[in-house]
């Protein structure tokens, strides 16, 4: 047992949520920059195109997270690609991400009534200019209460990239602990950090939800 | 030649034909009503009109620009076209001038600026010239109606197409909307238009066809239409 103050446990778990937050930021963007690629693809008029991608979210909603990261983490290295914990946890959370924000936004997009891409069609646009000027201006008002909520998932989702050895909050709880023996005040913190990180955008889903809604 | 030209169109909706070999012309400045019962395939014809809905079998040519079943190039098409929906389908994200100037500037390339001035002016030709910066759901369903017809005018339509624009209206709002019509009629804009609006019909169309069953039952001039039809289904429908 190695004698911490709670100070030091603090600071520690704070410098691992660093790692929590940036882990976070990026799967959310680059899972929503591949996610809206998807999404094109999804509502395109290729069947080929939409069959794929449905493929793809099938896969990546149909399967846990956590053995996603080990295919990934373990899978590859056996097709002679090295990974590391961090790119390991970042790929597998890039597609689990994407996969989920491209089929919540094909939801908005549904959502949009056929009469606006009649009206765009007949006034000569093409598909990209109709998703560009017309649909997703529409569908992305929508879709931002849920992807704010879908957010704080990714947050939380992040702790499973602990299992593959990556040391982040979740991971340094357990280090701390193990070191401590003191697990229900360092879980606890750990929780509470996450929280912390989490119920600012679960306040503000709410907030947008009641401002886009309310009025116009 | 004539502006407009359908000939034998066909269209099945999965078994069921819906038109069954649609010939169909008319000319330049002409305004022609579609009339006919529901389910007699009108709003279907006047949707294949522009490539909303694509066609099994014929061909047709709209000033110049040609489709048939296997191939047409649609834009080209629908730059020839414009289209004016009964339910009005304005973009709700946008203000009624941008609505007008959005596909100008999109499809046209035309600079900010002009589309603008353009979207102003046909405002103005709808009775609308103070409404340019009001969002769709601020204006009521005859004022969005108005704004449709001068979406679809801003694009200088060789036709306009209207598909009952005014069965989503509250009646005392359908005579705005058809007076603005009427005023293209006046201009010589060619117009298709299906309608339930019969005495509408009568008073501003050229020419009116009566579709029964998924083809032209019948077509001439309004008087000899409603006065003399020589079918016994138009005589049953104009009752």
């Amino acid at each position: 047992m190695i004698d911490f103050t709670f100070a030091q446990m603090l600071e520690a778990l704070l410098l691992a949520a660093r790692w929590t937050v940036l882990l976070s930021l990026i799967s959310f963007f680059a899972g929503g920059a591949v996610g809206l690629v998807l999404l094109v693809m999804r509502v395109s008029r290729s069947r080929v195109l939409r069959a794929l991608v449905r493929i793809y979210i099938e896969v990546f909603q149909g399967t846990p997270l956590l053995l996603q990261l080990f295919i990934v983490f373990f899978g590859l290295p056996l097709l002679g690609i090295d990974v590391s914990p961090w790119v390991a946890a970042t790929l597998g959370l890039t597609f689990f991400t994407s996969a989920y924000l491209a089929e919540i936004w094909r939801g908005c997009v549904e959502a949009i009534p056929k009469g606006q891409w009649e009206a765009s069609s007949s006034l000569a646009m093409n598909y990209f200019e109709q998703l560009r000027h017309v649909i997703l201006p529409q569908a992305a008002r929508i879709a931002i209460a849920p992807t704010v909520g879908f957010g704080v998932q990714a947050i939380k989702d992040t702790a499973l990239v602990s299992i593959i050895g990556f040391s982040e909050l979740a991971k340094a709880g357990t280090e701390i602990s193990n070191a401590t023996f003191k697990p229900f005040l360092v879980y606890g913190l750990v929780a509470l950090i996450y929280f912390a990180l989490c119920y600012p955008l679960t306040h503000y889903a709410r907030t947008l939800q009641r401002t886009l809604y309310g009025s116009r | 030649m004539a502006l407009v030209e359908t000939v034998g169109v066909e269209k099945q909706f999965g078994a069921t034909p819906v038109l069954k070999g649609v010939d169909f012309s008319i000319e330049r400045g002409q305004v022609v009503s579609i009339i006919g019962r529901s389910g007699s395939g009108k709003s279907t014809f006047l949707r294949t009109l522009n490539g909303l809905e694509s066609i099994d079998a014929g061909s047709i040519q709209i000033d110049g620009a040609r489709i048939d079943a296997r191939h047409g190039d649609l834009r080209a098409l629908r730059l020839k076209v414009g289209m004016v929906f009964q339910q009005y389908n304005l973009f709700p994200h946008l203000t009624a001038g941008e609505n007008v100037a959005l596909a100008q500037i999109v499809v046209k390339k035309t600079p900010r600026h002009e589309a603008h001035a353009v979207a102003a002016q046909m405002l103005e030709r709808v009775g609308l010239g103070d409404k340019f910066g009001a969002y769709p759901d601020q204006l009521s369903g005859g004022q969005q109606q108005r704004v449709a017809i001068a979406r679809a005018l801003a694009m200088k339509p060789s036709v306009l197409l209207c598909d009952e624009i005014t069965s989503a209206l509250d009646p005392e709002l359908v005579g705005e909307v058809l007076s603005v019509v009427e005023s293209l009629a006046r201009e010589h804009m060619t117009l298709v238009m299906v309608t339930h609006e019969m005495r509408f019909a009568r008073a501003v169309s050229d020419k009116v066809v009566f579709m029964h069953q998924g083809r032209v039952w019948e077509s001439g001039p309004p008087d000899e239409i409603f006065d003399r039809p020589s079918t016994v289904e138009l005589r049953r429908f104009v009752q």
